[in-house]
């Protein structure tokens, strides 16, 4: 039970957006629609993924001193790496996210999960770890979006689903939406959980 | 280079494009370290400094190693710019820990327990990024570097005052904690989008 159970704690029991607080700035910058989200979220969890594989490959021939600057330069060769292809095959989305796709680099959640699981544990277990934190991670960034692209253009992944005579929210794409939306989902799921 | 060019970078960087109400970096300290004015204060003092500093160091390895036609080895080097600013930023901050902790010990002590924080602050490497990006020469880099910075203090001393006051308030139970502040930043946002207007 316990590899299923890896895997699924980030969905929901172990969020890291809604219920850790980490890798809120991509979270909350990236969301004004859909398809952005899901552009970040991919590129995250292809981050998370390769370094959580290499991390617990090499953890113990890492000297436990300067494991931290370790980390950050495997992150930092995969995230190069998402850097370049995005911009090689798709340069509208790595125009939108712009300067978030560096800083995947220091997204706290990646970090986190190298140096809190993949450094203590196997290989298979770190990669169920990572995808399932990838997924959550995702799902939250598309739950966001989900509210501020209806509200504020009036579409879901570009198609119009609000009558032309809806009048856009602007306030819900711009910064103060973006606020406003986090924290009142992150509201929802606590009284979601005292309901349990 | 003008004066008014400086003036205009200053106040874009502390009002009109502020670092964590209208550009998103920076907010894991300033949802984290935002519950008591005293540490809000040390935590911006810290970034300030590092963030000047990163502004520095990373220009100057831009231009001098990194840019195919300034940097000494003439090669385009620019792909090297994530891990190489990211490196030195570690560096830099490991290196401000030990100079503060040998020479003055009363301020590693206010800021001691921040700094380690600061290498996984996105604003610092975010204003590295933002610096070459914009084409920054040396001087405004460093304007630049030091004015995100006060303006990273600024919403997080705001925000600290308004958080000792929620503890008092009555916030209902399922918004207690996180979700309330995000809500309290939403409405500092809101009122910082009334800066964007600024013209000069």
């Amino acid at each position: 039970m316990k590899p299923i159970a890896e895997f699924t704690k980030g969905i929901l029991k172990e969020n890291p957006v809604f219920v850790m607080a980490l890798g809120l700035c991509p979270a909350l910058a990236v969301s004004t629609s859909v398809e952005n989200a899901i552009g970040m979220g991919a590129a995250a969890t292809f981050v998370v993924l390769c370094s959580n594989l290499i991390i617990s490959l090499i953890k113990n021939f890492i000297p436990d001193k300067i494991r931290i600057p370790c980390y950050i330069l495997v992150i930092a060769t995969f995230v190069t790496v998402v850097d370049m292809t995005m911009n090689a095959y798709l340069p509208p989305l790595h125009k939108s996210l712009g300067i978030f796709i560096p800083l995947i680099v220091v997204n706290c959640l990646i970090l986190c999960r190298a140096e809190a699981f993949a450094s203590k544990n196997g290989v298979g277990l770190s990669i169920l770890d990572a995808l399932g934190m990838g997924l959550g991670f995702t799902l939250a960034l598309i739950s966001i979006a989900t509210f501020r692209e209806i509200l504020g253009s009036g579409t879901f992944l570009n198609m119009r689903i609000l009558p032309q005579s809806y009048k856009p929210m602007i306030m819900a794409i711009l910064p103060p939406g973006a606020f406003f939306t986090i924290g009142l989902l992150m509201g929802l799921i606590n009284l979601l959980k005292k309901k349990e | 280079m003008e004066i008014s060019n400086l003036f205009f970078i200053i106040i874009s960087a502390i009002f009109i494009n502020n670092f964590v109400l209208v550009r998103f970096l920076g907010l894991c300290p300033y949802i984290g370290v935002s519950k008591k004015l005293d540490s809000a204060l040390g935590m911006g003092m810290a970034v300030i400094f590092v963030m000047t500093m990163a502004s520095v160091f990373t220009w100057l390895i831009n231009h001098f190693f990194l840019s195919p036609e300034t940097g000494i080895f003439g090669y385009d080097l620019t792909f090297l710019r994530t891990i190489a600013f990211i490196l030195s930023i570690a560096v830099l901050v490991q290196f401000v820990e030990m100079v503060i902790r040998k020479s003055a010990p009363e301020l590693y002590k206010a800021l001691g327990i921040y700094l380690p924080l600061i290498t996984t602050n996105c604003a610092v490497l975010g204003v590295s990024i933002l610096n070459i990006t914009e084409n920054y020469n040396f001087i405004e880099a460093i304007v630049n570097g030091i004015s995100s910075g006060l303006g990273f203090t600024l919403v997080l001393l705001l925000m600290a005052g308004i958080r000792e006051r929620l503890e008092r308030a009555e916030v209902p139970k399922a918004l207690q904690g996180m979700p309330i502040a995000f809500i309290v930043a939403g409405c500092m946002a809101l009122a910082f989008l009334g800066f964007s207007g600024l013209k000069f």
